[in-house]
């Protein structure tokens, strides 16, 4: 599951990455055999470096002075540890607000994405109801617009609605999302129809039965929904470039942006933007570690770009 | 219960069903209609209007000037359609040098990781899918330290015994570098000819500019993560068989790899070379964060070009022209790009793949390239 966010992919393998288990039966070798462990070792440990190296560096320079951090930028202890780019951060910058701004529009989408996606997933799954292969229909071909083609038009409903530099504005239209739904329908019908029997024949009604047999039943898809929407919220920029401008109402994202692109400070001030793109990093690498092995053995993915 | 009732009571059933359904997906319908159809709808009425961004794009003063929008992009002669060529010009580098790097990239991760005796899996994994998760800002802003003039890629190559470049405030193209190398300093006068565009062929080949090159890498850094997992469920979805009769018939492992693994991921492969040329289209965070667009427009795209021209110069209707322009382009690049995947004997199932996968709209995100939808 992904990531960024965007898109699910492989909708077909679903119920959750649960799944595939990486350690199957015996598999059998693939890929070169000759080549000799000591080799395939050192390959991997220099990608790996490749790929983790620059998140060491991040944490080293915040915690560097501007001067070293222009000075040696390789260092990894810095040479005089200080914490005054975290300080001026948290103290004297806008950054505590932006941090709780973004805090809030998570939960709120992650919230209403949980219960939206598996409400329609479930319709889409189990309920009889007309007009149902239309609406899944228009779910994929909303699904192939491409973002960036709606920053515009984004706006302009937005703002047409009065719901411009709000809340409501940031937080209502990513409420829904179609991939997440696709991910709940699958999941729905991987589960057993008889199970919803008992609680048929006990005469609960439809919403009943979705939230307190079937619903607690798919934590897994759950879970997924909730990775998902957690990452894709928290990272995202541009749908809060073009509802908001009130700088009461700034994420990180777009703080951070605005730091990095320079219009609040002079000079390079490295350790202090760095110290910043590390504890936004924080939120989003608490959740990838929590559920790191579901995301990583998860036979569907999504694809951030 | 009596067989009278039962009909009865299973039409009940239905029709509180069908209540039941269009309650269900109410909420996401709506929002998604509100949200994604109806501002595409009203993008495409502003594309073709003269709208200045005050009040309603559909008060009475908003006049309606055709493919006015369209044509000036396209063949106005002025600095518009140089712009929008220019920003063409650096996307679609950038498109041809991060798709099939970052889909061979993500194979070979998903190949060197994907066995079962191989100490430290989990982290191996971990490593090369982290950049995936976290914000294209974060990652931006990291960028924009790491390829400083005195940053830590300089600092490698000083190391290695070579001068690095000032990476973002570098706007010359890596092929006009390489030919000046070879001492072509300027372009035949055949290439300095008719524009397209507004810009000349000499320059259409300029490659992307260092700067931009600092994009590829960062786009590859945060995205073959991702598809590297893609890669990994695929081969773990192999059957062995195949692979096990090449062994048998004295196949070496790169033979086995070309001729029996790789066929077998044909669809995996559709569907990666599929989101990335959809994602590359789209780069629009880290040029907001990053570079605006500079050094000398170099890393100007379409995307960007689009947000710029309606929020910064009110000209919103050549905004929401150049966004549907880029539409076009995904799509047609897209179709095409089926066509002649599947042209060729493709196994059957590779045929799954032709549903359109959930593409990129509607992510949240945004890694780089974030979504909005979602």
């Amino acid at each position: 599951m992904s990531t960024t966010g965007t898109t699910a992919v492989g909708l077909g393998a679903t119920p959750s990455g649960t799944t595939a288990s990486s350690t199957g039966p015996v598999r059998r070798r693939r890929g070169p055999r000759r080549v000799g462990p000591a080799l395939l070792y050192t390959v991997l440990v220099v990608l790996a470096l490749v790929y983790v190296l620059p998140f060491l560096i991040d944490v080293a320079t915040s915690f560097k002075t501007d001067e070293e951090a222009a000075a040696d930028p390789l260092a990894l202890v810095p040479r005089t540890v200080t914490t005054a780019a975290y300080e001026r951060l948290f103290l004297n910058s806008d950054f505590p607000r932006w941090f709780a701004n973004s805090t809030v529009v998570t939960l709120l989408v992650t919230a209403g994405r949980v219960f939206f996606d598996s409400l329609a997933g479930y319709a889409l799954a189990r309920l009889r109801f007309r007009g149902r292969t239309v609406v899944f229909a228009a779910l994929v071909a909303v699904m192939a617009v491409p973002n960036v083609v709606l920053l515009i038009p984004k706006f302009l409903v937005i703002n047409t609605l009065g719901m411009y530099d709000s809340w409501s504005g940031m937080v209502i239209p990513l409420l829904a999302d179609a991939a997440g739904v696709f991910i709940m329908k699958n999941f729905f019908e991987s589960i057993p129809v008889s199970v919803e029997e008992q609680g048929r024949i006990d005469g609960a009604g439809t919403f009943r039965i979705f939230w307190s047999i079937v619903l607690p039943m798919a934590r897994p898809a759950l879970i997924t929904i909730i990775i998902l929407s957690f990452q894709g919220s928290w990272n995202e920029l541009s749908h809060f470039i073009v509802s908001t401008q009130d700088p009461g109402l700034t994420t990180l994202t777009k703080g951070v942006a605005s730091l990095a692109s320079g219009q609040l400070s002079q000079g390079s001030q490295y350790p202090l933007k760095l110290a910043a793109a590390a504890v936004m990093t924080v939120p989003v690498a608490v959740v990838f570690f929590v559920f790191q092995r579901r995301i990583l053995n998860a036979s569907t993915g999504a694809v951030k770009e | 219960m009596s067989t009278t009732t039962a009909p009865t009571r299973r039409r009940g059933r239905r029709s509180d069903e069908g209540l039941a359904g269009w309650l269900f997906v109410a909420p996401v319908l709506v929002i998604l209609g509100l949200f994604l159809l109806v501002p595409v709808l009203m993008a495409l009425w502003v594309s073709f209007s003269d709208w200045s961004g005050r009040g309603s794009p559909f008060a009475a003063g908003v006049g309606f000037v055709g493919v006015d929008n369209y044509r000036e992009l396209f063949a106005g002669g002025g600095l518009v359609e140089r712009d929008f060529g220019t920003s063409l010009r650096n996307n679609a580098w950038y498109v041809l040098l991060v798709v099939p790097v970052q889909t061979a990239v993500s194979l070979l991760l998903a190949v060197l990781v994907d066995r079962q005796v191989l100490r430290g899996r989990g982290f191996f994994r971990t490593a090369f899918y982290f950049p995936s998760v976290t914000s294209s800002v974060a990652i931006t802003v990291l960028w924009l330290f790491l390829f400083s003039a005195t940053g830590a890629v300089n600092a490698v190559l000083a190391f290695l015994g070579a001068e690095g470049p000032n990476w973002f405030a570098d706007p010359r193209g890596v092929l006009h570098l390489a030919l000046s190398g070879l001492g072509v300093p300027e372009g035949p006068a055949v290439l300095t000819g008719p524009e397209l565009l507004g810009v000349s062929p000499w320059d259409w080949l300029a490659g992307p500019s260092v700067a931009m090159s600092a994009f590829v890498l960062m786009a590859v850094f945060t995205t073959s993560g991702t598809f590297m997992l893609l890669f990994i469920a695929a081969l773990q979805n192999l059957g062995g068989e195949t692979a096990e009769a090449a062994m048998v018939d004295g196949a070496t492992g790169w033979q086995r790899f070309w001729f029996v693994t790789l066929p077998q991921l044909r669809p995996t492969l559709f569907t990666v070379l599929t989101l990335g040329l959809i994602g590359t289209w789209q780069v629009f965070d880290q040029i907001y964060t990053g570079t605006q667009g500079g050094p000398g427009k170099t890393t100007l795209t379409p995307a960007y070009l689009s947000y710029t021209s309606a929020f910064g110069g009110q000209d919103w209707g050549r905004g929401a022209a150049i966004a549907f322009v880029l539409f076009v382009i995904i799509v047609v690049l897209t179709l095409l790009q089926r066509v002649l995947l599947r042209e060729r004997d493709v196994p059957r199932r590779s045929r799954r793949w032709a549903a359109p996968g959930p593409v990129g709209t509607t992510g949240a995100t945004g890694g780089p390239a974030g979504g909005e939808t979602r």
